[in-house]
């Protein structure tokens, strides 16, 4: 549902049923709700009969790559030599997205109990949640059911009298956009700094201590239990225009609308309709300019491209963007689009890791030429150095931050061309805040 | 992520100062209730070094070296990792450490004008320095991961959503 707003007739509240309801939070709470019956089955059955059901619901990662989840954990091998080990992803910094906050902080057994079920799937003993360091409230709430969770046997060395021993310990980031990053999460818990590792090796070979290592995102593991209680067919059932997008979606809306917040829809429902119907629409008085729909690291989309794009990973692909991590920037017509990409590259220069020269480099003259034109000072050549630099930014790292950087740059250049020519023809000038 | 040449002289002021150990009884206990949920001692490094932040308020040379000794590292690996993550604090701040997060989401609602109000209401002026009476410093800070709730705010281990400029004195009222 849209926490802080009660939930809209348009919405399939699943996994956000309970945001908002303080008694959730307690493993009591959570049985009372039908928590934990997820795991108990998971438990029955064998570890690939729970991958299979996983791969026929056509979950697919909330984390932002889409990757198909049931299949992602079939990679780890099958016989157990070295320790394997579960992380969730929990260090949420993508600007736009904060849905993981609200599932750690209303409903954190939903959580557990999903990372459990993975864990069992994959022979994990071992679940490591990272959570960013930030986040001290819900760092408090998470590190409380995990105790309640041990204390009444959901974790342990004997998980509901199955035999099987899930440990899972809470570990805090200390600020760094980068740990969202699969390989560079890993270095931070082995007390690194947070520098992505080339892949391959792929963590599910050679991930944390050299170890078969998962990472999901924490919407990811949170919609486990459901799979698990109401069936992969009901899953993949969820699913209003592509069949590769099964399933509900969090959906962080924030910005320029009437009612900013966290909306739970089934794949493939309008944009339209969570813009204007569920979320309120703009301020009175104000029109649409641009969407950033999943998160600050994807291309921009124009108010007419809105217009008839499902949500899911192939509609919007199909209009040029991505579906990301679902957290989604509306702007006004009130909005200086350069200075925001300006705010945005300034946001990666400050986060970038510093190991590949592109993204080093890059990021950091990326937002001094933004900063430039924004001062008056922009050069007539200065789009085109923009969109070199971009290109040289794409594809040629280690992760993908200087990718992420390079997107919303060159669709703001392409798709709102006027708004730097202003700029560019001293027709404006913006004095810039200092940091 | 790098010091400032002020924070480089607070640092080394500091420095003089002996160092007072930080993992002794309680504080101690609870970095080896950590050791059995990790393979290596360096994995605790994270942990052990927000034990030093909650006890001292920052991090200094002298803790650096301490939490190396404890963890069988170098103090210059240990070094590194501070300053790779900006929470851990390599100087010391205000009291209060507000983090106003500027980031597009909050910025299109508003969030430089809540750091305006900050910045007058404390009587920092400047953002980075701490009040003459050490009570307060600010800082804008990347995405806080609240973005439905512009401005959200940091103040300590407190995060407060909504925050407009109007709300800025009544929530200072909360710090002394």
């Amino acid at each position: 549902m849209g926490y802080p707003h009660p939930s809209h007739p348009k919405e399939e509240p699943v996994l956000s049923r309970y945001f908002g309801d303080a008694g959730a939070r307690t493993f009591d709470g959570w049985v009372k709700r039908g928590g934990y019956e997820g795991l108990k089955k998971a438990l029955g059955m064998t570890r690939d009969q729970v991958i299979e059901e996983i791969k026929n619901s056509g979950l697919r990662g909330r984390g932002g790559a889409g990757f198909p989840t049931g299949l992602k954990w079939s990679f780890m091998p099958k016989e157990v030599t070295k320790p394997h080990y579960l992380v969730c992803n929990a260090d949420e910094s993508e600007p736009g997205t904060f849905k993981d906050r609200e599932i750690i902080r209303w409903t954190p057994h939903q959580l557990i109990e999903g990372c459990a079920i993975a864990a069992h799937a994959m022979g994990a003993e071992r679940i490591y949640i990272y959570i960013r360091g930030e986040f001290t409230a819900e760092h408090k709430i998470l590190v409380a059911a995990v105790e309640d969770a041990y204390r009444n046997n959901a974790l342990g060395e004997n998980v509901f009298g199955s035999g099987r021993r899930i440990d899972l310990v809470v570990h805090r980031g200390a600020g760094a956009y980068i740990c969202g990053e699969e390989t560079a999460m890993m270095n931070s818990i082995e007390g690194k700094r947070g520098n992505p590792r080339i892949k391959p090796p792929f963590p599910a070979v050679a991930g944390l201590w050299a170890s078969p290592t998962t990472i999901n995102n924490v919407e990811t593991l949170a919609a486990a239990g459901p799979i698990m209680v109401r069936g992969a067919a009901w899953y993949k059932g969820l699913s209003r225009s592509s069949p590769k997008s099964t399933g509900t979606k969090l959906f962080s809306v924030c910005g320029h609308v009437q009612r900013p917040g966290n909306y739970e829809v089934v794949m493939g429902t309008p944009m339209r309709d969570l813009v204007y119907d569920m979320c309120g629409g703009m301020r009175p008085g104000r029109s649409l300019k641009a969407v950033i729909p999943g998160g600050s690291s994807v291309p921009i989309m124009t108010a007419a491209e809105i217009e008839d794009c499902p949500l899911d990973y192939e509609g919007i692909v199909a209009k040029g963007s991505m579906l990301g991590s679902g957290g989604m920037i509306v702007m006004d017509d009130s909005t200086d689009i350069v200075y925001q990409v300006m705010r945005l590259a300034r946001f990666y220069a400050h986060e970038s890791c510093a190991q590949c020269t592109q993204c080093r480099e890059g990021t950091a003259w990326t937002t001094r030429i933004l900063e430039r034109i924004l001062a008056g000072q922009g050069r007539p050549e200065d789009l085109d150095l923009l969109l070199d630099l971009a290109d040289n930014m794409t594809g040629k790292t280690i992760c993908v931050l200087s990718d992420s950087c390079a997107a919303p740059v060159v669709s703001a250049i392409r798709k709102f061309p006027g708004e730097f020519e202003a700029y560019l023809s001293r027709n404006r000038q913006r004095t810039l805040v200092t940091v | 992520m790098s010091a400032t040449p002020a924070a480089g002289a607070h640092a080394g002021a500091h420095h003089e100062e002996p160092h007072q150990p930080v993992f002794v009884g309680p504080v101690l206990a609870r970095l080896e209730a950590l050791f059995p949920k990790y393979p290596t001692r360096q994995a605790c490094l994270l942990p052990a070094l927000w034990l030093v932040q909650e006890a001292r308020g920052w991090i200094s040379q002298g803790a650096i070296e301490e939490v190396a000794a404890v963890l069988g590292l170098t103090p210059a690996y240990v070094k590194g990792v501070v300053t790779f993550y900006t929470m851990y604090h390599t100087h010391p701040v205000g009291r209060h450490f507000i983090q106003v997060c500027t980031t597009s989401p909050c910025n299109i609602c508003g969030a430089e004008d809540v750091v305006k109000a900050f910045l007058q209401h404390t009587g920092c002026g400047e953002l980075g320095a701490t009040s003459q009476d050490g009570r307060f410093t600010v800082i804008e800070v990347e995405c806080l991961g609240a973005c439905g709730f512009a401005t959200p705010v940091m103040i300590n281990d407190d995060f407060i959503e909504g925050v407009t400029p109007e709300r800025v004195p009544g929530i200072l009222q909360g710090y002394k």
